[in-house]
């Protein structure tokens, strides 16, 4: 399956600006009350100048006054600033905290919201390569605009009330000084864009390193076996080295670029302070200046520069929170491919079960038709067994009955109703599906049985194991249903994993039970006897297996064969082994399996 | 002059776990152990962090010395200057080239830092997962089995990269302690009484940061654990995404998401109080000090007691440091962070239970000669309990035969065949080849004899061809003539060739490009390549079709006895192949005959065996009484 389904591709991507506003609309809790942090904000910057302030008052009111060095001109104005600092610093404390609560609340809310969505996208059930990016959407991504928000975003905002009020200040002791300060950083501007350009660029090479390297090591992990059966263990380690290096190579590449480009901002600032002092110095013989003035104006040379220094890093940072935004927003905009109706949609009631296809053809976006033009009927309480072999259509059959995906043509219809305009509620209490890998979570056997219904008693999960014939097999767990079962249900064997999805199923108690090679990897006893066990207890229920175990086909109502996409058999066992053709076939091998010993 | 303090480094997109894993020790931090991680990396990377240190240092004394050179251009140039109203021009040229000198110092300084401060974090964290990942290749699979794919995942990633982050802003505190050595000299010279508020405002900030990191690490620890747990919900939860779909459970697991999302936002908005109260007290407190400067220095002045310059000089001086005193708070943040990262790394570096080797190896050439004796092995499960897999298991498969091993669904076969390649050893008992004890042959003998198709697959991120041959160049000779030879018979050659780039296509992660059946047939030629002398295969065309896993069988019949061979089996059609077959039930062997012998003796086994057939009787007969009613 190479199309990627559904996802925005990049390449559009919205600019900064419309990226932010849909942002913060996704968000409402971020912008509310910024107005009252942003002026507190603004007080807090006030205080920056409060000392600069002080030392020009205090040389040239108290140190330099005509009458030689006097404190008590300047006692009150030097109190004075003291409590401003405090005032400002309060404001400081009050804008930490507003601003943590609105960003906090309103990425949860993101992270939240597009987790959801996630779950409505058919990206996690058909393209396993990318659930991992569909994580990193509600984690890392969301993690990103935090950080940003949080350290960058202020600093940014302060910076630029700073960068203001230090331009303002200094325009009033010297607008010659002044005009020579941003003489010199224009220069420094238009270059920040391009090496911010460089800066990121790195990164990418960086996270692209990342990737690599923790693939590399993830197989010495999850394929220790087969690395330890082929004694390939120094080739693996050597692969593994090699990543590692270039990973170490591109980071330490990008940390030269930053640390050049954040050094040419301290360079220009260093350059800055030599060039006020002599030109100031010359102004000031010249009467234009006092001593105290110049001296002030130094220190509010130091309250611009700071800011100019710290945006080579922060729209860095701006940067990639925006790009992670921007992910985020793209997986949330995604429409979900198949979409719940909700309201809108019907609720069946619960009872026997029909389902036909009218004309049915399915083909991944951008790939080939997989099911041509398939008519089907499923009659309410029938046990139907779809034959075929390795990509013949047969599990894109059960997707498009459990409305997994949709087809691209023609209609499934259950009960007369299009599946379409099912209510999702309604379609999953009825129809369940067992997939051949029963993916469990990392819980008790009881805990992940219970998933399918969370109200159910410890007696009703045990019911389902004896009524599935498990009984004793629980019974050999070390804690019985109490028993963990590690990541994916790590600890238990492959066909161990298949008797608690199926018995997870059996607890969902539906009307329509699809089994996907749900038991290819039990052996044959329990197969049969999960089988019967179903048989028996299903009379009510229609039933529909996908086996290449041919046993399941010769205990059903009807066999549908699906072959290259068409449905080219159909009918009871018996008349389908009389007709040959495919199913002729199949069965021959599957007898000559059974009854070779 | 805020810097920011780390090298941060980019995490990837979603397959970093975050997680930090059950911390494998639980002793509580101290500085001590701080320390120790510290001297750890030092020693690993000493030449990087002295050419850091030294470049910290630099940058130091320069930004004392900017304060020192203006300090001393106001005196000499500017306020003569001021005072007589005339610039002597060569003075002011002097004073202008003293300043530029010492800025380009202070540029060059934190280059230095920077580059070599990067250069020793990226260093460190490649060294560590050179050795972490060399441990997992060399750690028996029974270590591996104990612990969890995530927790040895972000041991080495997550916790390598906390273990050493701690080394970019290290050098640089420790030019701020150069820094501050510096400046209190330079007070004490320009005026010892201005110089006193320095000695109480410095070691106020350093105390204040240190109350400030102590508040800080737990929560920034918690905020981290949660961090991870929202990403371990959404992997587990995106992973599962098929079950959640399938039963209909989005909204509940949206809730389970909602909660987990909701202790981060929380623990986050902790971490931003505590980080929102001390900011701004550590920035106001030397900028209060600084008009404590100005008053006591005024008053010192008035009294002739010091001059103008100085009281300048010493103002100047605090506005410069106030900030990078904080990167020794930085420093103590970043320790408590670096010793759980560390107790966690070393945890793996310094587990033991190396599979034990001889010097033996096997000599022969053809069939191998496999003997089980009396082994017993148990495996720790999710809950720590020992569970006995296989219990005083005995065996005797003469060469060139082929012998089944049937038993019901978690019987233990499959610990069966990892013990016959020597994956693990056995608790008691003695598995032999050719009657040599497999554990006392060197490393690498028992690869070269044998080859286990495992029930579930694994492959390579690699080329066809790399992940049949895994680099062995002897089996690339002669056009890939042995590779296809392979692929031939288990069955895959027709879709290899069909494939874009045949032999060269890449598999993708695991194998993701290829369905199920492909990747087992892919295995499978990876086994037969090699013609070992030992072929073990377990349920390996499980994802088969009947008529190909057909054609593979009648293949390896074919192939001649050149091989010994263990199959895992359910079918009689593979049972048929075999010479003879073992019966195990609960971890025993319980029988060992012919499928006539055992069929004849073994009601159980017979049940397994016969199940398709007996069911299809069944159902005969029972449609057969329904005809007759």
């Amino acid at each position: 399956m190479s199309a990627v389904v559904g996802v925005r591709a990049e390449g559009d991507e919205p600019g900064v600006r419309e990226t932010l506003r849909h942002g913060l609309r996704m968000s409402p809790e971020m912008s509310r009350g910024i107005v009252v942090t942003l002026l507190l904000a603004t007080v807090a910057t006030g205080g920056r100048i409060v000392v600069p302030f002080a030392v020009q008052q205090t040389i040239d009111r108290g140190l330099t006054a005509p009458q030689g060095p006097d404190l008590s001109a300047v006692s009150g104005l030097l109190a004075l600033a003291a409590v401003l600092l405090l005032v400002t610093a309060s404001c400081s404390y009050v804008v930490n905290l507003r601003l943590f609560r609105a960003s906090e609340g309103g990425l949860a809310t993101l992270r939240i919201g597009a987790f959801r969505h996630v779950h409505d996208l058919s990206v996690l059930t058909q393209n396993s390569e990318r659930r991992g990016s569909m994580v990193s959407r509600v984690t890392s991504d969301v993690d990103t605009i935090s950080t940003f928000v949080q350290s960058g975003g202020l600093l940014l905002v302060l910076s630029t009330l700073q960068l203001t009020v230090a331009t303002a200040l200094m325009l009033v002791y010297s607008p010659l000084l002044t005009a020579v300060v941003w003489a010199c950083f224009l220069p420094v501007l238009s270059v920040a864009r391009p090496m911010q350009r460089a800066v990121s660029g790195a990164y990418q090479q960086v996270r692209e390193r990342v990737g690599d390297m923790l693939s590399a090591v993830s197989e010495s992990v999850v394929g220790a076996s087969t690395i330890r059966a082929y004694a390939v263990e120094a080739r693996t380690g050597r692969r593994i080295d090699a990543t590692v290096k270039a990973h170490r190579d591109a980071a330490v590449g990008a940390q030269v670029r930053v640390a050049l480009a954040f050094s040419t901002g301290v360079l220009v600032s260093g350059l800055v302070t030599v060039v006020v002092v002599v030109v100031g110095t010359w102004w000031g013989v010249r009467g234009h200046l006092t001593l105290g003035e110049l001296l002030a104006f130094l220190f509010l040379v130091q309250l611009f520069t700071g800011p100019v220094q710290i945006g080579t890093e922060v729209l860095n940072e701006l940067q990639n929170a925006v790009a992670g935004w921007r992910r985020v927003l793209a997986v949330v905009d995604t429409p979900a491919d198949v979409a719940d109706p909700g309201e809108a949609g019907e609720v069946l009631p619960r009872g026997p079960i029909a389902v036909r296809f009218e004309h049915v053809s399915y083909a991944y976006p951008g790939g080939p038709t997989v099911l041509h033009d398939v008519d089907l009927r499923i009659e309410p309480r029938s046990r139907v067994a779809v034959v075929g072999e390795t990509g013949s259509g047969k599990t894109t059959l059960a997707k498009l009955l459990t409305r997994l995906m949709d087809p691209s043509t023609g209609r499934v219809v259950v009960d007369g109703v299009d599946l379409r305009r099912v209510r999702f509620s309604s379609l999953r209490e009825r129809i369940v599906m067992v997939p051949q890998d029963g993916f469990l979570f990392d819980d008790t056997v009881l805990g992940n049985v219970r998933f399918a219904r969370s109200g159910a008693t410890r007696e009703e999960v045990e019911l389902a194991f004896t009524e599935l014939g498990l009984a004793d097999w629980v019974d050999g767990l070390p804690r019985g249903l109490d028993t963990h079962v590690g990541q994916r249900g790590e600890s238990l064997s492959a066909g161990e994993r298949q008797l608690v999805a199926l018995a997870r199923a059996y607890l969902a108690d539906p009307d329509l039970l699809v089994l996907d090679e749900a038991t290819s990897a039990v052996d044959p006893a329990t197969e049969v006897r999960i089988q019967r066990a179903l048989d028996g207890l299903s009379r009510g229920r229609t039933a529909i297996s996908i086996a290449h175990r041919l046993s399941t086909a010769e205990a059903a109502d009807e066999v549908v064969v699906v072959d290259g996409g068409h449905v080219v058999q159909r009918g009871p066992h018996r008349r389908l082994v009389a007709e040959g053709g495919v199913y002729g076939r199949l069965h021959a091998s599957w007898v000559a399996q059974q009854t070779r010993a | 002059m805020p810097e920011s303090s780390a090298t941060a480094e980019p995490t990837d997109g979603g397959r970093s776990r975050t997680d930090l894993g059950p911390s494998p020790s639980s002793e509580p931090y101290t500085l001590r152990r701080g320390l120790f991680v510290l001297g750890q990396g030092i020693r690993h990377a000493p030449r990087m962090f002295t050419l850091a240190v030294a470049g910290s240092a630099l940058y130091g004394v320069m930004t004392a010395g900017s304060a020192w050179a203006l300090g001393r251009v106001t005196k000499e140039v500017i306020t003569p200057s001021f005072r007589s109203g005339h610039v002597d021009g060569g003075d002011l040229a002097k004073g202008a080239g003293l300043l530029t000198l010492v800025a380009v110092l202070l540029v060059v300084g934190v280059v230095g830092r920077r580059v070599a401060a990067g250069v020793v974090v990226y260093d460190l964290g490649a060294i560590f997962r050179r050795r972490v990942t060399a441990q997992y290749l060399r750690l028996p699979l029974a270590w591996h089995s104990s612990h969890p794919t995530g927790q040895l995942l972000s041991n080495a990633n997550a916790d390598v990269e906390a273990t050493f982050q701690v080394f970019a802003p290290l050098p640089m505190a420790i030019g701020v302690v150069v820094m501050l050595v510096v400046a209190a000299v330079a007070m004490l010279l320009a005026d010892p009484v201005l110089a006193l508020i320095g000695l109480c405002v410095f070691p106020a900030v350093f105390a204040i940061n240190v109350v400030f990191q102590r508040r800080m690490s737990p929560r920034v620890t918690r905020a981290q654990r949660l961090r991870a747990e929202v990403s371990d919900v959404a992997h587990e939860s995106f992973d599962g995404a098929l079950v959640v779909k399938s039963l209909g459970r989005e909204a509940s697991e949206t809730q389970r998401f909602t909660r987990s999302a909701y202790e981060l936002r929380d623990a986050n908005v902790e971490v931003g109080r505590t980080r929102g109260t001390f900011d701004p007290v550590i920035e106001a407190i030397p900028n209060l000090g600084t008009l404590a400067v100005l008053a006591v220095g005024t008053s010192r002045a008035a009294h002739g007691q010091a001059s103008v310059a100085d009281v300048v000089q010493v103002a100047y001086l605090f506005s410069l440091l106030a900030f990078p005193v904080r990167a020794l708070g930085w420093v103590l943040g970043e320790l408590p962070r670096s010793a759980v990262g560390w107790s966690r790394v070393a945890a793996v570096l310094q587990a033991t239970g190396q599979l034990p080797f001889g010097d033996a190896t096997l000599g022969g050439t053809g069939a191998a000669h496999l003997s089980v004796e009396n082994v017993d092995y148990a495996h720790v499960d999710a809950d720590g309990d020992l569970v006995p897999a296989l219990v005083d298991v005995s065996l005797d498969v003469r060469p060139g035969s082929t012998v089944a091993v049937v038993g019901a669904t978690g019987s233990g076969k499959s610990t069966l065949t990892a013990l016959l390649v020597r994956l693990v050893d056995p608790d008691r008992g003695t598995v032999r080849i050719d009657g040599v004890d497999l554990t006392t042959l060197r490393a690498g003998e028992v690869a070269l004899a044998t080859a286990l198709v495992p029930q579930q697959t694994f492959l390579f991120d690699d080329s066809v061809r790399g992940n049949i041959t895994l680099g062995d160049p002897a089996l690339t000779d002669d056009d890939d003539r042995r590779v296809w030879e392979a692929l031939r018979l288990a069955q895959a050659d027709g879709f290899v060739a069909a494939l874009a780039h045949g032999l060269d296509t890449q598999v993708g992660e695991r194998g993701a490009t290829l369905s199920g059946g492909q990747r087992q047939r892919v295995a499978l030629a990876r086994a037969l390549v090699r013609r070992p002398r030992l072929l073990v295969l377990d349920d390996a065309t499980s994802a088969v079709d009947p008529q190909v896993e057909q054609a593979i069988l009648a293949g390896l019949r074919d192939a001649g006895s050149d091989s010994t061979v263990v199959v895992v089996a359910y079918r009689k059609a593979t049972i048929a192949l075999a010479d003879q077959v073992v019966f195990v039930e609960d971890g025993r062997v319980v029988d060992v005959g012919t499928h006539a012998e055992l069929t004849g003796r073994r009601p159980g086994y017979r049940h397994i065996v016969d199940a398709y057939e007996r069911d299809a009787a069944l159902r005969a007969a029972s449609e057969g009484e329904e005809v007759l009613r």
